[in-house]
């Protein structure tokens, strides 16, 4: 239930500042031409936005663009739009959001017009789709397209000819066109001071996911965690304004971990977590807040996720280094989640249910992510087998308001409560008895 | 004595109908120590399989003669059917006797189904087998050998026997001598289309996937005689290309139905891996590298490969057109099919700009329904008769 006198939604001194970060993003963006600033567009796995700034280029995420079309409700008319014209209705929604909004004029969340890119820095990174949309977004832009190809982790292991392959083509490809699209050389001092902010940032990141492992957890990793991650993940990361947003987040979350307090949630503060759950899987953008509140309503707290690992996956060790900005770049481009195999996916949720004691495992499949969903009803298995916890399956897709049925995910998390309830119930008794 | 088409394409045909495949256990069972290598659409190095003594196995799921009932609970409605299809396969211990699956990188579901087989099947070596997008030789190449080099030693240690050079170069001799065949077929069907019907060339082809390759380079000059020889009725059909087909496969009854609606095939990308290098893969030197640099600068297109030059998108189809003298295109994908579905609107707008027509429809490796196939495909082979430039 929620709680029928919730605190008033104040505004935390990092939600004030991540907002001012991404409106002055977007205003960046759409001075970008009077102010004589080059745009790249590139996607949130595999994000080189260190490198991009040693050129001072602006950073634009079509990715982004479709998620906060999302939550505005805008793809809607986006992927009708797409559709019409001749993208098929079985694709990624994103690209279609994307696709759909060029089609409209290309203004962006904010409604101001978006410029188009001077170079698409496609990071093949634990995506297909991803190059197939750079291909449709080149033959709308007819601009410069880096590609970088990043090897999939089929054995679950990043090795030496790997990282080595992806520094080639930063060095032969990627570097050579970022200069030449911004008239700006390359300054390798530039990218290490660039890279060492973004292991200061990820170092409180990393704190801040993890104190979800205290009862109760002072976040959300899944619902809050996607505005945690925000910053990291888009065009701040190896920004000062990066650096004091995870500052400023970890003091705020170090101050709820003090007070013994729950996640802030839309209703206010949850005064009460009953479930603790691991997520997997992107969430549904289009009805975010009716989704999260299903969570908070019944007291369900998610205390890790996948999906905030997407753009990077810090809390294994992994940090940037500036003393190896190059191999650095390549191995966080195939650190990141979707870039693993399934084993190694698989690993991680067990180990998060394990660290985090999760009461289980919540799929949230999305319809048109075949990175993320093809193979997830493995993974229920696999994680039921291995930890003996109840796990449940959900479908919706990320910005489709089509394939959002509230009341048939709220049915299926309702009876996924009562299972876990009843799985308490049992080893309570089961306790007793012995 | 020369067998007739019907003697060859019925070999064919029960090759095609065998989801036990026998064939492939009695070829491991007749000889200690061979191996058997399953591999997916679209391309891995079959010739390296072949050097380690391996049959290479194309695994191109089950088809509609398989009712899947357990491959259905390991994926959502929204997933294309070959995955789960091979996971029956799997599960149903028809592929108990394949040492090592391959995986190549075609699209999200197959490399995720690679990690699911070392789950489900970790007594097979299962191995994702990916390929560069980088097509300098010194960047992509390298890797490329790499990859190249890593295979070898997985099918060595699976084979007990080393992969050397020189039986290497003779792998590539034969599956050279393969291509061409498989080239010359295409394109005797191109010429004489009534001559050679899609179905018969689809079994031919289908038969190269199961059977070794010296036996399939038998069948394929066979079936060139054969063919030649047979006087059949030229109907007035309009010619043309079927794409988007390259992974799961239409069902039998698809390809019979477009012909028998007024088309004929007159090429088509059904299975790449029988002639992905367009020409002889270079058979002195260095094998490996020889066999990076086909790749690299000397293979064929498809969607999932990406395309570096923007003005280069798409003018494989208008080529393929332009040689076959196809007058229209049709899109045949599989539902659900990432790269052929984002493709399809980029590769649409190069055959507008180029004048020639085409059509789409979506198709399950199961789909029964034939009527609104041959509605379209008659209706769209009608139009080119009545409205194409002559």
């Amino acid at each position: 239930m929620t709680n029928p006198n919730p605190s008033p939604a104040i505004k935390d001194s990092s939600m004030l500042k991540q907002k001012a970060m991404i409106a002055g993003n977007y205003g960046k963006l759409e001075t970008a031409a009077a102010d004589g600033r080059k745009v790249a567009a590139t996607f949130v796995p595999g994000n080189l936005n260190e490198l991009i700034m040693c050129f001072d280029m602006l950073n634009n995420l079509p990715e982004i663009n479709a998620i906060q079309n999302g939550m505005r409700k805008k793809t809607g008319g986006y992927i009708m739009e797409a559709e019409k014209r001749g993208h098929s209705e079985d694709v990624c929604t994103y690209v279609k959001a994307d696709l759909g909004m060029i089609a409209k004029g290309n203004i962006g969340p904010d409604g101001q017009k978006l410029p188009d890119p001077d170079l698409l820095l496609l990071s093949y990174t634990g995506c297909f789709t991803f190059m197939k949309w750079f291909e449709l977004l080149r033959a709308q832009y007819k601009c410069e397209t880096a590609m970088l190809h990043v090897p999939y982790q089929g054995d679950g292991k990043i090795t030496k000819t790997m990282v080595s392959y992806v520094v080639k083509q930063l060095k032969e490809e990627v570097i050579p066109k970022l200069e030449r699209v911004s008239g700006v050389a390359f300054d390798i001092d530039r990218l290490r001071e660039n890279l060492a902010r973004s292991a200061r940032a990820e170092e409180d990141l990393v704190w801040v996911l993890e104190s979800a492992k205290a009862r109760p957890s002072p976040i959300d990793a899944y619902f809050g965690g996607v505005y945690y991650i925000g910053p990291i993940f888009t065009a701040f990361r190896g920004t000062e304004d990066a650096v004091e947003y995870y500052r400023l987040l970890r003091a705020e979350i170090g101050e709820r971990l003090a007070r013994g307090q729950g996640p802030v949630t839309p209703a206010g503060d949850m005064p009460d977590e009953r479930y603790r759950l691991v997520v997997e899987g992107p969430p549904n953008w289009t009805s975010f807040r009716e989704f999260w509140k299903m969570f908070y309503d019944e007291g369900a707290v998610v205390v890790a996720s996948t999906y905030s690992k997407v753009g990077g996956l810090y809390d294994l060790g992994f940090r940037h280094d500036p003393d190896r900005p190059l191999e650095s770049l390549a191995e966080y481009c195939l650190g990141c989640y979707t870039n693993r195999n399934l084993p190694a996916r698989i690993d991680l949720i067990a180990q998060y249910m394990e660290e985090y004691q999760a009461d289980g495992l919540l799929i949230n499949s999305i319809k048109s992510c075949n990175s993320f969903s093809a193979g997830q009803l493995l993974v229920l298995r696999e994680i039921e087998r291995r930890t003996g916890k109840p796990a449940a399956f959900i479908e919706s897709d990320l910005v489709d308001p089509r394939y959002f049925s509230p009341a048939n995910i709220k049915n299926r998390l309702e009876s996924y409560f009562q299972m876990v309830d009843q799985r308490r119930a049992g080893s309570k008794s089961a306790a007793r008895a012995a | 004595m020369i067998p007739t088409t019907t003697e060859i394409i019925a070999r064919c045909q029960a090759l095609f109908d065998d989801l036990n495949f026998t064939y492939a256990r009695e070829w491991k069972a007749a000889r200690p120590g061979r191996i058997v290598v399953g591999y997916m659409p679209f391309y891995v190095p079959r010739e390296l399989i072949h050097a380690a003594g391996g049959l290479p196995l194309g695994v191109l799921g089950g088809g509609e003669q398989l009712e899947v009932i357990q491959g259905d609970a390991y994926y959502q409605s929204y997933i294309c059917r070959i995955p789960r299809s091979t996971i029956e396969l799997g599960v149903t211990n028809r592929l108990d006797f394949v040492d090592v699956m391959l995986f190549p990188s075609i699209c999200d579901v197959i490399r995720n189904l690679s990690g699911m087989w070392k789950i489900m099947f970790p007594k097979v070596r299962s191995r994702y087998f990916d390929v560069p997008q980088n097509y300098r030789d010194d960047v992509g190449g390298e890797f490329y050998i790499h990859e190249l080099a890593e295979l070898r030693d997985l099918l060595a240690e699976a084979s007990g026997q080393p992969v050397g050079d020189d039986a290497l170069r003779a792998s590539i001799a034969l599956y050279n001598e393969n291509r061409a065949l498989v080239r010359e077929v295409y394109a005797f069907r191109a010429r004489q289309p009534w001559q050679a019907p899609s179905a018969e060339v689809y079994l031919l082809m289908r038969a190269g996937m199961i059977v070794a390759v010296e036996e399939h380079s038998r069948m394929l000059r066979e079936y060139l005689a054969a063919a030649a020889a047979e006087n059949r009725p030229r109907r007035d059909n309009s010619r043309v290309v079927v794409t988007g087909a390259f992974c799961e496969q239409p069902p039998l009854n698809l390809i019979k139905s477009i012909e028998l609606s007024g088309c004929y095939i007159v090429d088509d990308d059904f299975m790449l891996v029988n002639r992905w290098e367009r020409s002889d893969v270079a058979e002195a030197g260095d094998p490996l590298a020889n066999l990076a640099d086909a790749y690299l600068h000397n293979s064929g297109d498809t969607s999932a490969k990406y395309e570096p030059d923007q003005a280069k998108k798409g003018l494989y189809l208008v080529e393929a057109v332009k040689r076959t003298r196809a007058e229209g295109v049709i899109f045949a994908s599989p539902s659900f099919c990432d790269p052929a579905l984002l493709e399809r609107p980029m590769l649409q707008q190069v055959l507008a700009a180029h004048d020639i027509p085409f059509i789409a429809f979506k198709y399950a490796e199961n789909s029964g329904q034939m009527q609104p196939i041959r509605e379209q495909a008659g209706t769209f082979a009608d139009s080119i008769k009545l409205w194409s430039n002559p």
